[in-house]
């Protein structure tokens, strides 16, 4: 079953966690939501409710296109528009390193949704130590593939990071996955996984 | 695809402005096959000027609808799935009851003693139609700019009828701008002589207040990048200016040109009372919040504006979808590139009827 969200999501293995996360039925904001993929699939798949809201117009008609829900509009002016807990997952996949104020939009997620699941590419990964530690430039890797001055990461953060932003914020995580490429790490997450996934929720 | 016009007359209307109309003719065009559970029925809402015949080459002018482009096999609204429905508007000139028809009481045209309409009664003339075919739910209600607004007072109105409400370069009530540009074209056909108080049927028309109405109705419709496109400062068949004040720029004669052709096929009274019913148009009515009114609706809702269109500008739709999201009421949202103004819902619909296609078949599986 895993292979298969695999296979059927393009490889992108953050969607094959997500994907197992997200219990069937369910009501689902998906924030910088593309071209809607994981949404159309979950809608398909898991009859979720699928919301979802994009930046990029394109990427807004193509998911519209496909049946899915998404409103055209920018994550960083906030999600003031939803109503308490009208959803019960917030998913933000690839783009907490990209917003302007990440601690604020995760308590707005929390406030519209019961869970928040949050997808990072971790920026401890030993690559990107690597990296910076023999070129000693600003660090590239597979995850982190921009140039300084052309990057859309401003809030680039680390497993460790993301672990003490929760415990500050007081949350409770109820699942955490650490990913390089499509393998599960196990041990010392914030120097082996390239990605880090998070099932997050109030106490 | 040869069309043909329908009426079908109904005993009697209330309107909200506390008149009554009896009898009431609507006149309607259909396109695509009703299927036996009456489940792919979709009502297209025309705007202003609009009419019926929305589709197909029509059996009397041989002129193809005004969304031809958007409705027919293959097209965004796919005929082979669905059956379309568009009907004249209350107070139209296009074999919908208006000021033109015959009064029962008088026998002479209503002219200015037709009741003052509002678009809700648009909407409860549409609704004894869609009954009259015997449609439980429609699949969708669509329109644009003034279908716009008919659409979204359906999904209010009616919100167990409507399925999905797709309002397309609309807003949920007329701004201050948009009365104003009404305004000028009422008071251009009032300024006319010919329009003598309204009673001109069987004489000369108010042809000239008319054709400025219109003129300026016209460049509301585009925009300024459209305009330099289409005409820039190019002279009209001469090399130099003629120094007088017949057509010198290709875009006065263009005007004039759609102006006298307006006068062929609309009525100016039409022209006031359906323009007076677009500004009345609020759909919160001054009652409460536009959430709450939208709270209303059940449709899963597609909202589109147009980048160009600064007569209704992307902002009125946007305040349309804060609202349904603050209820949380299903809706996705775009606002399409064009450089046509508030035309492009008519004229560029490639990117539009790509998005409709789309939301439309996955609501319709979904809802079989």
């Amino acid at each position: 079953m895993k292979k298969s969200f695999v296979r059927e999501l393009l490889g992108r293995s953050d969607y094959a966690i997500i994907g197992e996360i997200v219990e069937p039925d369910t009501r689902v904001l998906d924030l910088g939501c593309g071209d809607g993929e994981l949404l159309g699939w979950l809608a398909a798949k898991k009859g979720v409710d699928a919301r979802g809201l994009e930046l990029s117009g394109a990427r807004v008609r193509q998911a519209i296109a496909r049946g899915v829900s998404v409103h055209q509009g920018d994550i960083n002016d906030g999600l003031a528009d939803y109503p308490d807990l009208a959803f019960d997952y917030v998913i933000l996949s690839q783009t907490l390193q990209e917003t302007q104020r990440p601690r604020e939009l995760l308590r707005d997620m929390l406030r519209v949704g019961r869970r928040a699941i949050v997808a990072f590419p971790n920026f401890g990964h030993w690559r990107v130590r690597s990296s910076m530690m023999f070129s000693g430039r600003a660090p590239r890797a597979p995850r982190f593939p921009y140039e300084w001055y052309d990057s859309p990461n401003i809030h680039v953060l680390t497993v460790l990071d993301f672990e003490e932003l929760i415990a500050l914020e007081k949350l409770v995580v109820e699942r955490r996955f650490f990913l390089s490429g499509h393998r599960k790490i196990k041990v010392m997450p914030n120097l082996l996984a390239e990605e880090a996934v998070f099932l997050v929720r109030k106490p | 695809m040869i069309v043909e016009a329908n009426t079908v007359r109904f005993d009697s209307l209330s309107l909200d402005g506390g008149a009554r109309l009896a009898p009431v003719d609507v006149a309607y065009e259909t396109y695509g096959r009703l299927n036996e559970r009456k489940t792919n029925a979709i009502l297209v809402l025309h705007a202003f000027s609009g009419d019926a015949h929305a589709a197909g080459i029509s059996h009397e002018t041989g002129k193809p609808g005004w969304w031809d482009n958007m409705i027919g096999p293959g097209k965004g609204f796919d005929t082979d799935r669905y059956f379309v429905i568009c009907a004249n508007v209350l107070g139209g000139c296009r074999g919908t009851t208006g000021p033109s028809s015959v009064s029962p009481d008088t026998g002479c045209p209503f002219a200015m003693s037709f009741p003052v309409i509002t678009i809700g009664d648009m909407v409860r003339l549409q609704k004894m139609l869609i009954d009259w075919f015997g449609i439980g739910r429609l699949l969708a209600v669509t329109g644009g700019s003034m279908g716009g607004m008919q659409a979204l007072k359906w999904a209010v109105d009616y919100p167990e009828q409507v399925v999905t409400a797709i309002p397309i370069a609309s807003t949920t009530r007329h701004s201050a701008q948009q009365i104003a540009f009404n305004e000028v074209g009422r008071q251009a056909i009032m300024a006319d002589p010919d329009w003598n108080g309204g009673n001109y049927y069987g004489k000369q028309p108010p042809a000239r207040g008319l054709a400025v109405a219109r003129m300026v109705g016209h460049i509301t419709y585009m925009s300024d990048e459209s305009m330099r496109e289409k005409f820039g400062r190019r002279l009209r068949d001469k090399e130099t200016f003629s120094f007088g004040f017949d057509v010198d720029f290709e875009v006065e004669s263009y005007l004039r040109y759609r102006g006298s052709q307006f006068v062929n096929r609309f009525d100016a009274n039409s022209y006031l009372y359906i323009t007076k019913a677009m500004d009345y148009f609020d759909l919160t009515d001054g009652q409460g919040t536009l959430g709450a009114v939208l709270e209303r609706a059940r449709a899963r809702f597609l909202v589109i504006s147009f980048s160009s269109d600064w007569l209704y500008p992307s902002y009125q739709s946007q305040e349309m979808v804060r609202a349904l999201r603050s209820r949380n009421r299903d809706v996705a949202y775009v606002e399409l590139q064009s450089n046509y103004g508030h035309d492009s819902f008519l004229v560029d619909v490639a990117e539009q009827a790509e998005l409709v296609r789309g939301f439309l078949a996955s609501t319709f599986e979904k809802a079989q």
